[in-house]
């Protein structure tokens, strides 16, 4: 029997994938994660559970020890890579080169993959533009604030237009303020960019504003051990954290959580 | 009940952002220092007169000016030869630093096979090599000599900083080139070099200073009449008791030191000048 449903097929599939690091610390164990094109999906869990591993692993930074992985682009059975540039990844840290302006910071991913910088300029200051740093094309990162920081490490993720997008808690560092308004920025333009999210975190109510998805993870060995769709409507502003529904997502999504940390 | 009508008291109203002039912040800068050392130099000059030391012992400023002036040509010279000895020397420290730096660097098995010796060469005292050095070179050809030796001392600190600069890169900037599938070239050209750039260029700074000390030294291992720079002016005045003249030629020295740790300072200030923290000043 064909299925007949209309499935699209996955950006990303991790399939029975295990992780072990070289000091015998099993990070990962049987872990089996698709995500489909256009979700965001937040990946949840206690501190330890190796979150980080698995998106490290996504991006390629990591190495896997068993189980499959499909990268966007990527066909293992013709021996085809991942292409630079398909999978944008915002570190924890902002992670910028200290030595570049702004612009620089930005261009960097096109000028690694051969772009000149006069052609690569117009994306330059269009991906800027949109995270609202058009007026800080010749700063130094040491002269922006934490959030500006974050800003730039976003548009340098996006610019090269990645099927994609890694976030390994992105907002940690800043402060609520700052926090909220960037967080409505990203969902902004998650939409308009159409991209594919995943995006760790430790915040229940993060994960239940941003995601239609929320994956959550156990520690010891790392796992997934349930998730919960959030199906309120996009776009998503301030009024969604007032409401019973996002109310009543937090509260399974905490009762969740409790579960893993018990586990 | 406080009532919060009444007006607080006026505060005087300050510029928000004092912008002294140039002339003002050179004088701010360097006015201080050019007072400590006229008044060093005064009262040297009167205590010498006053407690009447001999000339022999300590010379007053006066009559070093004047041997200066006296010698001027003759002490130029000599200058113009351990300058020009200190400078190569430096030169081909920085390049052959940066080098070894680089070769140290392309493999943990490079590193193991010379890095002790690297070590080995730093640690034995420069002045126990000389000797030898200048009868390899042979007595006609001491500036060689002389310009080896300097170079000895002045390369292991351009080398170490080098090494270390070059592995100094942040892991955060190597998983953002290793994301984007950055060559090696690539990650050498637009992390590695750029990190190590303040490492390189603090190694410079104590080559020059050092450069200059190697370059002295090694004169004066090399001793009499075979050369012909500042410190054999010394050596040369010491024996002929004439003081104000070893003065002379030892404040040229300093001066001659200072211009060569003001000048790759300059070079320091230009290259950092925006992005790393030791170049903005205390500004937060
Ligand atoms: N390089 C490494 N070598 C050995 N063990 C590691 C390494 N990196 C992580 N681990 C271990 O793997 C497990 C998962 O780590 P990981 O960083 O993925 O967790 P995480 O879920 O991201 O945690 P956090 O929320 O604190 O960032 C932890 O037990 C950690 O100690
Ligand atoms: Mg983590």
């Amino acid at each position: 029997m064909t299925d007949m449903s209309p499935k699209l097929q996955p950006v990303m599939r991790m399939q029975n994938l295990d992780k072990v690091y070289p000091n015998g610390t099993v990070a990962l164990k049987n872990l089996f994660l698709d995500v489909h094109p256009g979700e965001f999906v937040s990946l949840l869990g206690p501190s330890g559970c190796g979150k980080s591993t698995a998106l490290k692993i996504a991006a390629g930074l990591a190495e896997h020890s068993a189980g499959r992985i499909q990268r966007p682009g990527e066909d293992e059975a013709k021996g085809i890579r991942a292409r630079a540039g398909e999978i944008g990844f915002v570190f924890q840290e902002p992670n910028l080169m200290p030595w570049l302006s702004v612009f620089d910071n930005v261009y960097l991913p096109l000028k690694l993959a051969g772009l000149s910088r006069t052609d690569a300029a117009a994306d330059v200051a269009a991906i800027l533009e949109t995270v609202g740093l058009a007026g800080f094309h010749d700063s130094y990162p040491r002269e922006l604030s934490g959030g500006m920081k974050m800003r730039v490490s976003i548009a340098r993720a996006l610019v090269t237009k990645p099927k994609l997008l890694l976030m390994d808690e992105p907002f940690a560092a800043l402060d609520e303020i700052t926090r909220n308004k960037i967080s409505q920025d990203l969902l902004e333009l998650w939409q308009a960019t159409g991209s594919t999210v995943i995006f760790v975190t430790h915040s229940v109510f993060e994960s239940v504003f941003l995601s239609n998805r929320i994956v959550v993870m156990a520690a010891r060995p790392g796992r997934i051990i349930g998730e919960i769709g959030v199906d309120a409507p996009y776009p998503r502003d301030a009024s969604f954290r007032l409401t019973q529904d996002y109310a009543a997502h937090c509260r399974d999504v905490s009762g969740l959580l409790t579960r893993a940390m018990e586990s | 009940m406080a009532d919060e009508t009444a007006a607080l008291p006026e505060t005087p109203q300050k510029r928000l952002v004092e912008r002294p002039s140039r002339l003002t912040t050179v004088l701010r800068e360097t006015g201080p220092t050019v007072a400590a050392g006229l008044a060093f130099v005064l009262i040297w000059e009167i205590s010498v007169h006053a407690l009447g030391v001999s000339k022999f012992v300590l010379p007053p400023p006066s009559m070093i000016v004047v041997s200066m002036v006296g010698d001027f040509p003759y002490l130029m010279k000599a200058l113009a030869y351990t300058a020009g000895i200190t400078v190569a020397a430096f030169a081909a420290a920085v390049v052959s630093g940066i080098l070894g730096g680089l070769l140290l660097t392309q493999h943990k098995d490079v590193e193991r096979m010379l890095w002790p010796y690297a070590i080995a060469l730093q640690v034995t005292p420069m002045v126990a090599i000389a000797p030898l050095v200048i009868i390899w070179v042979g007595l006609d050809r001491v500036w060689l000599g002389l310009m080896i030796l300097a170079w000895l001392v002045a390369f292991f600190p351009m080398l170490a900083n080098t090494v270390q600069g070059l592995k100094s890169a942040d892991r955060g900037l190597q998983d953002v080139m290793t994301l984007y599938q950055a060559s090696r070239w690539q990650r050498f050209r637009h992390l590695q070099l750029p990190a190590a750039l303040p490492y390189i260029l603090t190694g410079a700074r104590i080559s020059s200073s050092l450069a200059v000390i190697g370059g002295v030294v090694a004169e004066f291992v090399a001793g009499s009449g075979s050369s012909t720079g500042l410190a054999w002016v010394i050596v040369e005045s010491g024996t002929m008791l004439d003081v104000p003249r070893m003065f002379a030629a030892l404040f040229i020295l300093s001066i001659f030191g200072l211009a060569i740790w003001w000048l790759t300072s300059m070079v320091q200030a230009r290259l950092l000048s925006r992005w790393h923290e030791s170049e903005l000043g205390g500004e937060r």
